[in-house]
């Protein structure tokens, strides 16, 4: 399992109830269903990774998770997930509030923009930073905003979220392994995941 | 795994125990259903699957009847290692309730007058279709059904049994249907009943002695050809390519290919269909409104089921188009049904459901395996 969908599992309790947004091929609601025992769902938007997932017996809907989210009850999940996609989302504080409203917790991934290998290009090279986290020139890339974990808390704070745990990690090319990192994390992490809950008005 | 077909099969006949009160507020006497079987019933009668047939299907779903080289309608998908695997589960076809294929339907001989029904058969409903599959079921000794799976009307009985019947059907498989017959659905089945009911030999559906209303039966069916279709579809299949000749004929012989095959497929129909079936089956589709229904609790249909859902859509279907799947997936999951959503590529339309499909074969029986587990589980729960 790719390194952050790893450390994100970890903090999944037993006998959850999880949506996992842009689930991809099932691969971390496969894990937590076959050893947390949670009640799985998830989101995707492509017809390749529904067809994996439902084969594999994967409760999941096809479609865009700006739209599908909307339709679920309040508190309708114990846990969202939304891992490596909030770089592409139009209106990401809509989304949060939407995903509080129907879950308890949050669980947000992202590319961090402040590592320094995008810091070294932009700066001495001048040029838009092209890495194995976000490996699109800015002429095709589908992310349309880059984000760093410093923007992330500051925004956090800002809309009124909690952040109830936060991890920096550092992966290697494949992304299957990698480390925590605790020491210079904005400049050394290429990836931060938050655990972030909601204010009274989001039940 | 190597799928070959479950081969020689028998349709067999149920009758009713009990006469059947209707939606529409008669009564029925005497039904009988037309029914096949495949696989074997496990001990714990826990792998029944029903399948729901649409508008002009039968209960032979697989297989082949002594004699007879034509395979059931749903051959592709159901038999040994197919995707619905009679290796594994004990599939029940049964022919619906106002239909001409063995089930009593207004061509069926009216026990009260000796003569067949015609237009004395009441109008019958979705909710009364399932109404005596059920009583086939039950007579079957089984209380709980693995699946249901049906496609277009069959969609529609399938998404009826798990309203009607929640605690009985543990998991669904509605195919390119809707909860809900659009203004346009009900508009081409007007055209279709219009055409029946406007051939002289229909004689207010008391033709069953003389001459059959095949001019009528055939246009009714030729509409609904084109609405299983869809523009990519005939510009595929036919686009203006003339058939068996090089310039128009001038005059009102079938020139393009369309025209030829809408008239064989009508011709075809009237061979082996209804016309009083028909209207029949076709009412009850433009009655079918599971949004006006509400639970004993006064909540909107799916509040109260605890039915297990694969709802699946096809791009090009215009008369069930995927906003209606859609719309009852979000019905669903409001009231936090498990439920599995998808739009499958298809260029064939409607009809996409019966067409050879790996990713929908691959779906179901990846769906079917979790749902037998599941419902092991469920069992032991229950102990």
């Amino acid at each position: 399992m790719r390194f952050d969908l790893e450390i994100i599992a970890s903090w999944i309790p037993p006998a959850a109830k999880v949506i996992d947004l842009g689930c991809g091929s099932g691969e971390l609601l496969g894990f937590l269903r076959d050893n947390k025992g949670a009640t799985c769902t998830g989101i995707d938007l492509s017809e390749d990774n529904i067809q994996h997932c439902i084969s594999k017996g994967i409760s999941v809907i096809h479609g865009d998770i700006n739209e599908e989210v909307a339709d679920y009850a309040d508190q309708a999940f114990d846990y969202v997930i939304l891992s490596q996609t909030l770089q592409q989302v139009y209106e990401p504080e809509a989304l949060l509030n939407t995903l509080l409203r129907i879950g308890r917790h949050v669980v947000v991934s992202f590319p961090n923009f402040s590592h320094w290998r995008c810091r070294w290009q932009l700066f001495w090279q001048g040029k838009a930073p092209t890495t194995s986290q976000l490996p699109y020139s800015w002429y095709n890339s589908p992310n349309i905003r880059v984000i760093t974990i410093k923007d992330f808390r500051q925004f956090a704070r800002r809309a009124g979220f909690s952040i109830l745990k936060e991890v920096a990690i550092n992966t290697d090319n494949q992304e299957r392994t990698g480390s925590i990192i605790k020491i210079l994390p904005t400049i050394r992490a290429t990836y931060g995941i938050f655990l972030i809950g909601g204010t009274a008005q989001h039940q | 795994m190597q799928s070959q077909s479950i081969g020689l099969v028998e349709k067999r006949f149920f009758h009713l125990p009990a006469s059947l009160a209707l939606e529409g507020g008669d009564s029925l006497d005497s039904i009988t259903l037309a029914y096949e079987t495949y696989g074997e019933l496990n001990q714990t009668k826990s792998n029944a699957i029903l399948i729901c047939h649409a508008l002009s299907g039968d209960a032979h779903a697989a297989g082949f009847h002594l004699g007879s080289d034509k395979a059931g309608w749903w051959e592709i998908m159901v038999g040994p290692g197919k995707a619905i695997d009679t290796d594994r589960y004990f599939v029940i076809c049964s022919n619906i309730l106002g239909s001409c294929m063995g089930t009593t339907g207004p061509s069926s001989v009216n026990p009260k007058t000796g003569k067949a029904y015609g237009l004395a058969f009441p109008v019958v409903t979705i909710g009364d279709m399932v109404t005596a599959q059920k009583a086939l079921i039950d007579s079957l000794g089984i209380t709980r059904l693995l699946s249901v799976i049906g496609g277009s009307i069959g969609g529609m009985q399938t998404l009826e049994w798990s309203i009607r019947y929640p605690a009985m059907v543990f998991s669904a498989i509605p195919l390119a249907t809707t909860q809900r017959h659009s203004a346009l659905a009900i508009a081409f089945n007007e055209v279709a009943r219009q055409a029946i009911m406007a051939d002289p030999n229909w004689q207010n559906g008391d033709y069953y002695e003389g001459h059959k209303p095949d001019l009528g039966l055939a246009v009714a069916r030729m509409i609904g050809h084109i609405t299983y279709l869809s523009d990519t579809a005939m510009r595929n299949k036919f686009g203006r390519r003339l058939q068996d000749k090089d310039a128009f004929s001038f005059n009102f012989d079938a020139d393009f290919q369309v025209e030829s095959y809408l008239r064989h497929q009508g011709n075809k129909f009237v061979n082996r269909f209804d016309a009083n079936s028909f209207l029949y089956i076709t009412k009850a589709a433009d009655y079918f409104d599971l949004t006006a229904r509400k639970s004993a609790e006064h909540q909107p249909a799916f509040a109260a089921t605890t039915t297990r859902y694969l709802v699946v859509s096809f791009t090009s279907d215009w008369l069930y188009p995927t906003r209606k799947s859609k719309a009852m997936v979000k019905a669903m999951k409001k009231h936090a049904i498990d439920v599995s959503f998808c739009e499958i590529e298809a260029e064939w339309g409607h009809d996409a459901f019966l067409l050879p499909n790996p990713r929908l074969g691959d779906m179901l029986s990846g769906f079917l395996d979790r749902m037998s587990k599941e419902y092991r589980n469920d069992n032991t729960h229950a102990l």
